[in-house]
């Protein structure tokens, strides 16, 4: 790769927007090249400056005012037939979701907003009291938990002898849809494992990246798409998915 | 202004205030990059909004974000074209800065991070303010509004490899710019 190529595609490789083996040809050509290296470093510093000062602005309350004005005033009875509303459609939405009519395919734009969405539903997750459905180290108890839960129930694989000690499972909503979350933990951190289903059964190779300061690790094998969510760092968080994917392999 | 009230459903303007309104932030926001007027930008958006809930019928997706950018975006193409048609005002050429109150607090500085590139909102939007149109917008899609290569694509109605190329001379501007402020600062 030249380093006319890599000035354009290295911003696709900050974005998320590159697939495995373009990410690994711009990541071949930046090891060799200290410009382009030099380059890929200040911008994602950029970004990072940006994501930190808050570069948006708040729109003034007149404003919002006046657009409200704008529009038509609700009745009186809207709210409590909003909030029944809200009730058919919620459960409209799972009865869907539990018959599998929803195919779950990701388009490559939707892999970044997903990805946020994992990263919210992780943050939830470790609000007080938000973590686990089921609190079990045993995965033959978490595994059927799931069962009648989510058309696909999440693969449970007890890693404590790696170092990383299964302590329950959730279920979720990512990409409006329910998901199932398998909770580690090593140490103080927590590792969030999301499961979907996924119309593809090829498998695809594990990726890393960095949302608002947490890694994602997303994989695909075999029919099923996988984001590991945690603080851990990055070496850390490989090294859980890798023991993860090996445990899938092993025999029984 | 109300819309025509007695004729609209109350109904349609509650799901419209709930999928739009959450929005309004990052909308004004972009209006404020690309017309780079407080003022101008208010009037953007509230024509932006309006005109997204007479259309609101006929919406089928995709995300209700790129889509009420798509609106913006022709909507500020119009103050565009009055601008050019009255090249007297003086708008165009004053960045705002100071003006606005900083929406967030800065954190309590540790001396590590003080040895790092640091850059106050400010210095932020008036260094991004000075990038020449379009990619100054391709550069806020993308980083302050996050959206999508594919998505700023379609709000923008350009090619994704177009995007790509623009944000590309974005980020490097910006780089320029940016070493050029730090050396000023030593």
């Amino acid at each position: 790769m030249t380093c006319d190529e890599a000035e354009v595609l290295l911003h696709a490789l900050i974005d998320g927007e590159l697939d495995a083996g373009h990410a690994r040809e711009v990541e071949n050509h930046i090891a060799d090249c200290p410009r382009c290296a030099a380059a890929l470093r200040d911008y994602r510093e950029m970004s990072k400056a940006i994501a930190e000062a808050g570069a948006g602005y708040t729109a003034p309350a007149a404003l919002r005012q006046r657009i409200e004005a704008a529009l038509p005033q609700p009745r009186q009875t809207t709210n409590r037939r909003a909030v029944l509303r809200g009730f058919a459609m919620g459960s409209a939405l799972s009865a869907l979701a539990a018959s599998g009519l929803i195919a779950i395919v990701l388009r490559h734009d939707d892999v970044e907003r997903i990805q946020s969405e994992v990263v919210s539903a992780h943050l939830r997750s470790l609000q007080a009291g938000h973590l686990t459905d089921v609190i079990s180290t045993d995965q033959h108890t978490v595994k059927p938990w799931f069962n009648g839960k989510l058309d696909v129930s999440p693969p449970v694989v007890d890693l404590t002898a790696q170092g990383f000690t299964l302590i329950g499972g959730r279920l979720d909503y990512v990409d409006a849809r329910a998901i199932g979350a398998v909770v580690y933990r090593r140490r103080q951190h927590v590792i969030n494992l999301f499961v979907s289903q996924t119309s593809s059964t090829e498998r695809r190779a594990a990726k890393i990246d960095t949302i608002q300061g947490f890694n994602i690790r997303h994989w695909s094998d075999r029919g099923l798409n996988y984001w590991a969510v945690s603080d851990l760092a990055k070496d850390e968080l490989a090294d859980f998915g890798e023991k993860f994917e090996s445990a899938m392999r092993a025999p029984g | 202004m109300p819309i025509n009230a007695s004729d609209e459903d109350p109904e349609k303007a509650r799901r419209f205030r709930e999928a739009a309104l959450p929005h309004l932030n990052d909308v004004y926001t972009l209006a404020r990059y690309l017309l780079r007027s407080a003022d101008d930008a208010e009037d953007a958006v509230q024509e932006c909004y309006l005109r997204a809930f007479r259309h609101f019928d006929g919406y089928r997706g995709p995300a209700m974000k790129p889509w009420l950018f798509a609106i913006l975006r022709n909507v500020c193409r119009a103050e565009y074209a009055r601008r050019a048609a009255a090249p007297t005002s003086a708008i165009e050429d004053v960045p705002e800065s100071a003006e606005q109150a900083p929406l967030w607090h800065e954190a309590e500085q540790t001396p590590e991070a003080q040895l790092q590139h640091r850059w106050d909102s400010d210095t932020l939007r008036r260094l991004v303010a000075a990038l020449a149109e379009p990619f100054r917008e391709t550069f806020v899609l993308r980083e302050i509004q996050n959206l999508s290569y594919r998505e700023i694509a379609e709000v923008a109605e350009v090619p994704v490899g177009t995007v790509m190329s623009r944000l590309a001379r974005a980020r490097a501007m910006l780089r320029s710019a940016w070493l050029a402020e730090e050396e000023q600062q030593q």
